[in-house]
């Protein structure tokens, strides 16, 4: 860390479960205060209730169960606005919606994939879990499988929204209603699955939160 | 296609924002294009008017290809002078006139009232359970969680100083602790039925224990594999199926569902049992047990019920290990939880050493965060009796298969009204009553469980919930 100038601070907002359409209000409403400067960088961390969404490239197929079958279950399904394609949150799943102003230096978009799969690994690494990349699949690998998966948006001004999704709890049944990110024969995997034992939120959100800060050179104010 | 990073060549076109005629400002979103995982908003360079579109949505097209043009000089409907549109390029690459892109956009900051009331009057399900209780309009309230949000100490101290209600406040944005807010929302939803779901009787396993945990170890190969192995036969398919592989939890259950009938000779047996007493001391503790905060369902009597008998019989909490009788110090009582799909089996460690209430408590607490995925892996093992609820979804009794290392299992069936004959004890005269009942079946392994000792263990299940004492 620089010693001379202060970094620029993250406000981080720890909101817990937080209905999908909720989400998609805040960060719609969230990016327009930060493209107009009212607030500072914003990181979102939630849980959303059981649903399906679907990325700008979603293949339809790779949804496995009919609205009505998913809607039965009590899952929801939207259209996220966000790439990628089909993918599910859950209870037990630690979503992360950075909402940037990406610096002059950092205005890469497969450089921001990057940046925040490196948050992950480094979060997982002190977890105790060996993450990595999959050249050509966006997320964290482990080798039992995706155990973070991301997609996000970057719209006029350089501001970011949607982001990552990281399964601490047990594997939810929900993945069983899609093909994760239309790959198929890939295998979904969680902290608590790789690690066999509980791991809690709290333990999880402090060191993303940390290395958050420390990849994108942000102070992190939980508020 | 403005380059939008290192390592992209290329980009598709998602969608245009704007269409050939409208006039669109310098900073304002005309496209967005994707890659794989991002979506990206492509500002226009200049203010005038779009007056061509060279890619058509979906198409995919390299790094700096002219996508449109926009008129810096036309008037909306006029055409060209043109323009390319780029995007958020890098310094020092921005479209011919469109100069720098960066910095803030003119973009107006939303109108904020639309998402914070929602999430004003969408609190969590406590809270709004508890304005729904006090006939409390959530608007009322001012709200200290995120954007207004109300928390559930903000609707406790609006209802405890009432009469200063009124106030008004902008709201602040302080938020309640990691721990407390992600956690809130599990213990606070209200739980009428806390095992509502029982499993179709034939479905009770938690994938906790491993196979072959009864293999013992001078067995031979065949008794280990008996004991151990299972093999699913297989069938041919037909034209119209479907076949899907199983998943994991679905492949154990199914191997312990075979393991445990393999290896425990079942036996069922039946008796009623009459809720007029339980139904009672319902009402009678209604009030006390809510300013408690916690319901005292059905399943938290039977499973009192059971914890206490149990200690009586120590055959049913035991089980059968090679030669010998392992008869187990503890009372652990599992009760199963239907996920729907799915099931599991979280576990009440020492249920004889709890009150009733305590017992309730403990069972709202297990199925509600079974069914939030948040139960730790002792909360599954360990148990050495087990209560399913088959009734819970209207069948009048269900013949349970017994898990695995352990004797017995109880399978509650509907609680209904039903006419039935009643003797008077002083008098020996017969009335005809309406009675709430409820079927109950024992499932048990008659290795080391009597049929005789069945029939006085359900005997005595019945006795005391139909003589339920007062201070349980």
């Amino acid at each position: 860390m620089s010693v001379g100038s202060p970094l620029p601070p993250v406000e981080v907002r720890i909101l817990g479960v937080v209905p999908y359409r909720d989400g998609l209000e805040l960060q719609e409403h969230l990016v327009a205060r930060r493209r107009s400067e009212e607030i500072p960088d914003q990181l979102l961390l939630l849980e959303h209730p059981p649903v399906v969404t679907l990325g700008t490239s979603a293949h339809r197929e790779h949804l496995l169960l009919s609205p009505e079958e998913l809607e039965k279950r009590g899952i929801g399904l939207f259209e996220a606005g966000r790439g990628g394609d089909v993918t599910y949150h859950g209870p037990g799943q630690l979503v992360g919606y950075p909402i940037l102003r990406l610096p002059s230096h950092r205005r890469d978009l497969h450089g921001y994939l990057r940046d925040l799969e490196e948050v992950l690994i480094r979060a997982l690494r002190e977890l105790g879990v060996e993450g990595y990349r999959e050249p050509g699949y966006t997320g964290v690998w482990t080798k039992q499988g995706k155990v973070a998966a991301i997609g996000v948006r970057v719209s006029s001004g350089w501001i970011t929204s949607h982001g990552f999704a990281l399964n601490v709890g047990p594997t939810p049944d929900g993945f069983r209603a899609i093909v994760p990110c239309g790959i198929a024969n890939r295998p979904v995997t969680s902290v608590e699955e790789v690690l066999h034992q509980t791991v809690g939120m709290e333990e999880v959100i402090p060191l993303v939160v940390k290395h958050f800060g420390e990849v994108f050179e942000l102070e992190p104010i939980v508020v | 296609m403005p380059q939008m990073g290192e390592s992209i060549a290329e980009g598709t076109v998602a969608r245009w924002l704007k269409q050939v005629g409208d006039s669109v400002q310098r900073d304002e979103p005309i496209l967005e294009i994707s890659t794989d995982k991002v979506d990206a908003e492509i500002p226009s360079p200049a203010s005038g008017v779009l007056v061509e579109i060279l890619v058509g949505e979906g198409q995919t097209v390299e790094v700096g290809t002219v996508v449109a043009y926009v008129d810096t000089e036309a008037q909306p409907g006029l055409v060209p002078a043109r323009e390319a549109a780029g995007g958020p390029s890098p310094e020092g690459q921005a479209g011919p006139a469109g100069g720098v892109v960066e910095g803030g956009s003119a973009a107006a900051p939303e109108v904020s009232g639309g998402p914070e009331e929602r999430l004003r009057t969408r609190s969590s399900p406590l809270v709004r359970r508890i304005a729904e209780e006090h006939g409390v309009d959530l608007r009322e309230v001012v709200g200290t969680g995120f954007m207004g949000r109300v928390t559930k100490q903000d609707i406790l101290g609006f209802l405890a100083g009432r009469s200063e209600a009124g106030k008004t406040g902008a709201p602040a944005a302080t938020l309640p602790s990691p721990s407390q807010a992600l956690r809130a929302p599990v213990a606070g939803a209200s739980a009428p039925q806390p095992t509502p779901g029982g499993p179709p009787p034939q479905a009770l396993a938690g994938p906790a224990r491993p196979a072959g945990e009864l293999g013992g170890g001078g067995a031979s190969e065949f008794w280990k594999v008996f004991f151990g192995e299972v093999q699913h036969p297989e069938y041919p398919v037909r034209g119209a199926d479907r076949v899907e592989p199983m998943d994991k939890v679905r492949r154990l259950t199914a191997e312990h569902m075979v393991l445990a009938k393999r290896v425990a000779p079942h036996v069922h047996s039946f008796i009623e049992v009459d809720f007029t007493r339980v139904d009672q001391l319902r009402a009678l503790h209604r009030d006390r047990w809510a300013q408690l905060g916690v319901k005292v369902s059905y399943t938290a009597f039977v499973a009192w019920a059971c914890s206490r008998v149990l200690r009586e019989f120590p055959m049913v909490n035991a089980t059968v290990s090679g030669n010998n009788l392992l008869f187990r110090g503890n009372v652990n009582v599992g009760i199963a939880v239907d996920l729907n799909p799915g099931l599991i089996v979280p576990v009440i460690h020492d249920a004889d050493e709890l009150s009733l209430v305590g017992l309730a408590k403990r069972v709202v607490d297990l199925a509600e965060r079974a069914r939030a995925r948040r139960l730790n892996p002792e909360e599954i093992q360990g148990a050495t009796f087990s209560i399913t609820n088959p009734g819970v979804l209207g069948t009048l009794a269900g013949t349970p298969i017994i898990p695995k290392g352990t004797a017995a299992i109880l399978g509650t069936g509907s609680i209904e009204k039903r006419v039935v004959v009643l003797e008077d004890p002083l008098t020996g005269a017969d009335t005809i009553a309406i009675r709430k009942r409820s079927i109950f079946s024992l499932g048990y392994d008659h290795r080391i469980v009597d049929g005789a000792d069945a029939a006085r263990f359900l005997s005595r299940v019945k006795e005391l919930l139909e003589g339920f004492p007062a201070d349980a």
